[in-house]
């Protein structure tokens, strides 16, 4: 009997690489083919477009070489958003990743999480148009936050009324800090979570058989093991950090203080301007950009195990 | 004794975990609160957004005089309302589908057949499920713009649904499904069509359902394409319509949010499970 099973599992290696490969390969492709020509139509075959336009003037359609690229790295809006979006994405990414632990490893030794993942998940499921008049409400300078400040000036005698207008001075960078923070900070603890009771007991056990501290449980088990996690939470906290412009349009406008504007906003308002030549060279940049940083990631990820 | 001090330790860890919690719910309570009070109640709360006096804006978490007229008023008197409503439902619903119909058998592919230039293929997939929406939106306004589909719903529909994340998380669950299965009903003589049908959905439901719900909770929220693609105000969503009522029609606003709030807090609620699901599964390595 045992003999059989044997000689059947053999029997289908042998198929696999013969008239199977075959039949594999038609079967990915039909299967695969809606999604791969629609990928094709509306996204591969347009963006060579945008590449080829990316040399030429808008109007005539004249190849001008690399004057386009020329033009916006001149450009100071150009400037002013990409420093503003790098200062963003530096900024929140790592606060979130360290939030989220802190929260995190706390939440992953009680029994029972399931209201507090719920209550921290939910700004998810808000959609942004319905929380900014919220945000108006509390960054407004008669609003919630100079009030509390305020009260907390006269409890404590150290200074008077504060009046300060968040959405319409640099601070208004740290109102979008705050708002990612806390649209984002659910599914990173959610991560965290699914990374820390993944990693088995028994070490964690065996270790403090053998003596380890908590301290020294955590900083040589526990963070160890959740490299996979972070590897995970930053790219899609990246990947969520360009949904902020939708905060950020809501709350200021397509022009806002300028350290609050973006390079969402800057594509957004080449794009109602229909200046298409600047726009492609920024799509080619900004496009090239992220496909080296994600392949840097992947590439770091691999090497890992 | 000790035993009875660590319960306490865990129970104030508790508390101090639910306190941040509550607070970021806080806006919610607000927009609750909001759409229930009289509109003369709720200008003398945001007085000082008129008058731009000094003093500071004031709430009630419990309203003086609850009432429902601002809901009457938006549901009754207001037909436009529908016609967003609807507009927001008819584009999720389209794009959904849309993306169950592509993106789910373009996952089993990439789960199941590792052929040459799969991986390259799936690489080329993560890569577009990352770039944001405004690098690609003037390669999608060219297309849309030869294909005459610009300010029509299609110009928003079509694009989500080739999005390559949903293909990603359905990819995730299609994984989990041990290939010995597969080996034993090909023996058994089942076409490769019925073997994703009786065995693929079945067991790779969860994927499924968890792009669905991740999907619903970000086209509901949808403005950047909408904004982009569509000029005619009739052709809106919610989401792009809600931000337009200004501060004096302040009770509107919170009760219109709340309206908007409701179908994305009915499938966070039912579908949470399937929302932490969708969020490991974003996480697996291909």
């Amino acid at each position: 009997m045992a003999k059989r099973v044997v000689g059947l599992k053999r029997n289908v290696k042998r198929q696999k690489t013969g008239a199977k490969g075959h039949k594999e390969m038609r079967a990915f492709f039909l299967f695969l083919a809606p999604s791969l020509l629609g990928v094709l139509l509306f996204v591969l075959l347009p963006f060579m477009d945008v590449f080829g336009r990316s040399f030429k003037t808008v109007v005539t359609s004249q190849f001008v070489g690399f004057q386009n690229y020329k033009t916006i790295f001149a450009n100071q809006a150009f400037q002013l958003a990409v420093k503003n979006t790098l200062r963003f994405t530096i900024i929140c990414i790592p606060l979130l990743v360290v939030i989220g632990l802190m929260i995190a490893l706390p939440v992953s030794k009680l029994k029972s999480a399931g209201t507090i993942k719920s209550l921290y998940l939910f700004p998810m499921a808000m959609p942004t148009a319905t929380i900014v008049i919220v945000w108006k409400m509390a960054f407004y300078k008669q609003g919630f936050l100079n009030l509390a400040l305020t009260r907390l000036g006269e409890l404590t005698g150290l200074w008077g009324a504060v009046h300060t207008d968040y959405l319409g001075s640099s601070a208004s960078f740290w109102v979008l800090v705050f708002s990612y923070i806390w649209k984002n900070t659910g599914y990173t603890i959610v991560l965290w979570l699914a990374g820390i009771l993944g990693i088995p007991n028994e070490m964690l056990e065996a270790a403090r058989v053998d003596g380890a501290s908590e301290r020294q449980c955590f900083f040589k088990i526990v963070l160890p093991n959740l490299k996979g996690s972070l590897y995970t939470i930053v790219i899609l906290s990246f990947l969520n950090s360009f949904k902020i412009y939708r905060e950020a349009y809501l709350v200021a406008g397509a022009y806002p203080e300028q350290d609050m504007y973006l390079l969402q906003h800057l594509f957004n308002n080449w794009f109602v301007n229909l200046d298409f030549d600047k726009m492609a060279a920024a799509a080619v940049c900004v496009g090239g950009f992220l496909f080296v940083i994600i392949m840097l990631l992947q590439y770091l990820w691999d090497s890992r195990d | 004794m000790s035993r009875k001090i660590k319960d306490i330790k865990r129970e104030l860890i508790t508390f101090l975990l639910l306190l941040p919690a509550v607070f970021v719910c806080l806006p919610i309570i607000m927009l609750v609160t909001g759409s229930v009070m009289s509109n003369g109640e709720l200008r003398q709360h945001l007085s000082p957004v008129f008058s731009d006096a000094l003093d500071y804006i004031s709430w009630k978490i419990v309203p003086d005089y609850p009432t429902f007229g601002n809901y009457g008023k938006l549901l009754f008197m207001t037909p436009q309302f529908f016609v967003l409503f609807w507009n927001s439902i008819k584009m999720v619903g389209c794009i959904l589908a849309g993306q169950l119909l592509v993106g789910v058998p373009a996952a089993w592919a990439f789960a199941m057949y590792k052929v040459k230039g799969s991986r390259a293929l799936f690489v080329l997939y993560v890569v577009l499920m990352l770039l944001p929406f405004q690098v690609t939106m003037l390669s999608s306004y060219l297309v849309l713009n030869k294909l005459g589909m610009l300010n029509t719903q299609q110009a928003v529909i079509l694009p989500a649904v080739f999005s390559t994340f949903p293909v990603f998380l359905t990819y995730g669950g299609f994984r989990c499904i041990p290939m010995q299965l597969l080996e034993a009903a090909r023996i058994d003589g089942a076409g490769e069509l019925r073997i994703f049908c009786t065995i693929g959905l079945p067991l790779g439901k969860s994927g499924l359902l968890s792009a669905m719900v991740l999907g619903f909770l970000e086209y509901w929220n949808m403005m950047e394409q909408p904004m982009a693609f569509l000029e005619d105000k009739s052709l809106w969503p919610l989401s792009l319509y809600l931000p337009e009522i200004t501060w004096a029609q302040a009770g509107y606003a919170f009760t219109t949010s709340i309206i908007t709030l409701i179908p994305a807090v009915f499938v966070f609620i039912w579908g949470q499970d399937y929302l932490e699901q969708g969020i490991i599964f974003s996480g697996l390595k291909e």
